[in-house]
């Protein structure tokens, strides 16, 4: 009953965005306008039908009707109730639905926000957004149905995938990464709007799309740093990130997202760059596609391939599809999307922001065909290969490096063009930031030269960005007589993108402090302990207690329990490492445990055990400074968040600064503070 | 004029790009080998990492609890390669199931993983009737939790 409803819903719900999708030219063409509101109609109502279907879904979940096919195929009646409900995303047919969903509620929004301006721009965009989730609508209801009746009706299930019930994260990750993922659609729905309405020169479509890529960002953003705390928590090997294909899939349209971000401004503010833009729309929304190819059809082995089937090759058709239509819109309209702007000096912020594109592309290009090179490499020449993690780190290490050091110069240089000795002035007090962490890195032993380096760049970059909050404030005291606190809430709120990018950037920089301390101060040790006996990794102990067993309704778990010490060998805490025995599987689920502080983080992993409890084999992993990674995260997310409430108004452009201006001093405040200073 | 300078400069960045990655690509690519293609390589197959896929031969596994020790033979039915690590196997590691192990044959023909992987299959296989958890470790169950 619930499966034929949401089957249904479903069905009826292709026919509306079909109907959506025709309408649009022939609204426009024929100047009916009043036809939009019909668009404007399929649009909620997808939202609604699709709703429908997922809220069947979650309730056949948990009433444990295993007669619809995804129940009975992830379903369990001793699997918790919260682990139930978010196997909703655990398979391949409800992720689809999931997808379904968040990009029906994003169409719905949009429209929600944005259908009464005038011109074709949001009509097309529309359009292009209900065109995506027409193929989503159809695969639901043919190839990835969900809903399809089983019979007999089985008794039981299995229960979703060991490793995805395992963790609460796992009911944080995924919602985020769908999020970011499928909001990327947005800015290219605007792209091809733009197009399409023949106003891709206007700064209407900028605007819009930059807003939404940027809301998108900040969860695609958020889900690759919960994903990367999820495999720190659960994978037991005290990593975070390891170049498999599924987070290189997450990753890759972060990286044109960010590259858009950046350059989207050197087109508001230069009028250039236009079709460079307008590629890295696409191209973002092409990479989560080829994204979920990779990770939905099982032709790349992974840790996270949980689903495989044919399913995958009509996300290839829908690249295609995207391609070439793109390919055919910008070439037949190439005259009129390009744009006049021309670069300013070499020194200059927007000049930082063409090597902030090319170092992140290149970045891009690099991960994708590190990822892809295992298929190419079989397809060619007939061998089974695999790209490990020393190709990605020799080839992607320099040039994010490069860009941490990017990241302090591009605040600090004016737009358009400045002189050499006032470039100089500007980009010179970083340094006593590049030179105290240069002096810590090398205290502390930093061997790599990349490390070093890294840890220099983030001094630069941190004072960089700080140094624009500070002088932005001084400027405001001055002209105004503000307190620190209204100086510091008056100048955000004057350019949130601005400053919510410098907030951006100093997450980014304590991620990338956590990441180079973790990884080149790791230190680890193995070794089977019988209760009572220690074991020391670089001046943390640990001593086993017991092995213990316990009974719960959905799997059996055999733990360790360890006492951590302190200096002078009092306990100072203990850590419980466990590995979780599913009914369904005969692969246990490790559970490392960990001690978390602001230096660092003790990693404890339980890796074998006596059947009778007699010792147990312990990892235990020192890794400093990982939490730091996490909390980057979250000043990341805050940084979107203030950027993407921005007032809507254009940027006050520029006046070309005389370029004979030397005597304007490093300090004074930017344009934008002078000029809102003066109104 | 400028234009072509541009360009030209294009041209020459996305060569060396090009260049830099495919070697880098060469010098990294790691092979996936069964025994039999591993053995047919002789020397050439010393030294160099590879991933060596096959099955454990049953009864090959020794593992020394108090040097971490792990010794086991991986097998495709036609070849055999005995295999040396250091480290717990994992739990479920038993005779005859699949494995990957990463690692380089070193002088005297014994395969040094630094990397043991056990095939995971998306179709996870229900444990069978007595290697269920709660019987195996019947013991630590009926102790409960410390």
């Amino acid at each position: 009953m619930t499966g034929t409803i949401a089957h249904s819903a479903l069905l009826v719900s292709v026919g509306v965005l079909a109907l959506g999708v025709i309408l649009t030219p022939v609204a426009v063409r024929s100047g009916r306008r009043e036809w939009l509101q019909l668009v404007y109609g399929a649009a909620y109502t997808n939202f609604l039908l699709v709703t429908i279907a997922t809220v069947a879904m979650v309730y056949a979940l948990v009433t444990h009707d295993f007669s619809v096919s995804y129940v009975a195929s992830v379903g369990s009646r001793s699997t918790p109730l919260l682990f139930t409900i978010i196997s909703l995303w655990g398979a391949l047919e409800g992720s689809i639905l999931f997808w379904a969903w968040v990009l029906a509620m994003y169409a719905a929004a949009v429209v929600w926000l944005h259908s009464r301006k005038q011109g074709n721009l949001v009509p097309y965009a529309t359009m292009t957004m209900l065109a995506v989730a027409a193929f989503f609508a159809i695969l639901l209801v043919g190839p990835a149905d969900p809903f399809r009746p089983v019979f007999p009706v089985p008794a039981d299930g299995p229960g979703p995938n060991t490793l995805l019930q395992n963790h609460i994260l796992m009911a944080v990750h995924p919602p985020l990464l769908y999020m970011g993922y499928v909001g990327m659609t947005v800015p290219f729905a605007f792209a091809i709007g733009a197009i399409v309405s023949n106003e891709a020169t206007s700064n209407e479509w900028t605007l819009l799309s930059r807003r939404w890529m940027l809301a998108s960002w900040g969860f695609l953003t958020a889900a690759i740093i919960a994903g990367m705390w999820w495999s720190y928590e659960v994978l037991g090997w005290g990593g975070y990130w390891a170049w498999d294909p599924v987070e290189n899939a997450s990753f890759l349209p972060w990286l044109t997202a960010t590259a858009y971000l950046h350059t989207v401004m050197v087109q508001e503010r230069r009028n250039m760059l236009r079709v460079w833009t307008l590629n890295l729309c696409v191209a973002t929304f092409v990479l989560t596609i080829l994204g979920t190819f990779l990770t939905r059809s099982g032709i790349l082995s992974s840790v996270h391939a949980f689903t495989t089937g044919s399913i995958g090759y009509y996300f290839l058709g829908l690249i295609a599809v995207v391609l070439t239509a793109t390919l055919v819109l910008v070439a037949g309209h190439s005259d009129r999307i390009r744009t006049p702007g021309k670069l300013g000096g070499a020194a200059s912020r927007e000049t930082v922001f063409l090597l902030n594109n090319l170092f992140l592309t290149a970045v891009m290009l690099t991960v994708l065909v590190g990822t892809l090179y295992p298929l190419i490499a079989e397809a060619i020449r007939g061998v089974k290969v695999s790209v490990g993690e020393p190709f990605f780190n020799r080839m992607t290490i320099p040039a994010m490096v490069a860009l941490i050091f990017l990241m302090g110069v591009g605040p600090s240089l004016p737009w358009g063009s400045t002189t050499w000795a006032d470039a100089r002035k500007r980009l010179a007090p970083p340094l006593a930031g590049a030179l105290i962490m240069a002096v810590i890195a090398i205290a502390v032993g930093t061997r790599s030269i990349y490390a070093l380096l890294a840890f220099t760049f983030v001094g630069y970059a941190a004072m960089g960005n700080l140094r624009e909050y500070w002088v932005g404030m001084r400027a405001r005291r001055r002209a105004h007589g503000e307190s620190w606190p209204t100086a510091l809430t008056r100048l955000v709120r004057g350019n949130r993108r601005r400053y919510g990018g410098y907030v951006a950037h100093i997450g980014i920089l304590f991620v990338a402090v956590g990441v180079t301390a973790s990884s080149a101060f790791r230190t680890e040790r193995e070794a089977t302990l019988l209760p009572g006996e220690t074991l020391t990794v670089s001046g943390r102990t640990v001593r086993l207690k017991g092995v213990w067993g316990r009974e719960e309704p959905q799997r059996s778990v055999i733990g360790a329990t360890l006492d951590v010490l302190g200096k002078d060998g009092a306990v100072t805490g203990t850590l419980e490492p466990r590995m979780n025995f599913y009914r369904v599987s005969d692969q246990p689920v490790p559970t490392p445990d960990v001690k978390s502080s602001i230096k660092g983080d003790l990693y404890v992993n339980l890796m074998a055990f006596e059947a009778n409890g007699a010792n147990a084999t312990i990892k235990v992993i020192v890794e400093p400074l990982v939490p730091w990674i996490w909390f980057g995260g979250l000043v990341i997310v805050i940084g979107s968040i203030i950027g993407m409430f921005h007032s809507g108004r254009r940027a006050v452009p520029v006046r070309k600064a005389p370029a004979s201006a030397p005597s304007d001093p490093p300090e004074t405040a930017p344009e934008e503070e002078i000029a809102e200073a003066l109104t | 004029m400028k234009k072509k300078w541009i360009a030209g400069g294009l041209v020459l960045m996305v060569a060396v790009f090009g260049w830099l990655l495919f070697g880098g690509l060469e010098k990294n690519v790691v092979f996936f080998l069964t025994p039999q293609e591993l053995l047919a390589k002789g020397p050439e197959g010393v030294g160099v990492p590879v991933r060596l896929g096959g099955q454990v031969k049953p009864g090959s596994m020794v593992w020394d609890a108090k040097t971490l020790d792990l010794r086991f033979t991986v097998t495709d039915g036609a070849k055999e390669v005995p295999v040396q690590s250091t480290g717990a196997p994992p739990q479920m590691f038993r005779d005859g199931m699949g494995v990957i192990v990463e690692g380089r044959v070193g002088q005297g023909g014994v395969f040094h993983a630094t990397n043991l992987m056990v095939k995971h299959s998306n179709e996870y296989r229900a444990p069978a009737p007595g290697e269920e958890a709660h019987e195996k470790y019947k013991t630590l169950m009926q102790q409960g939790t410390l």
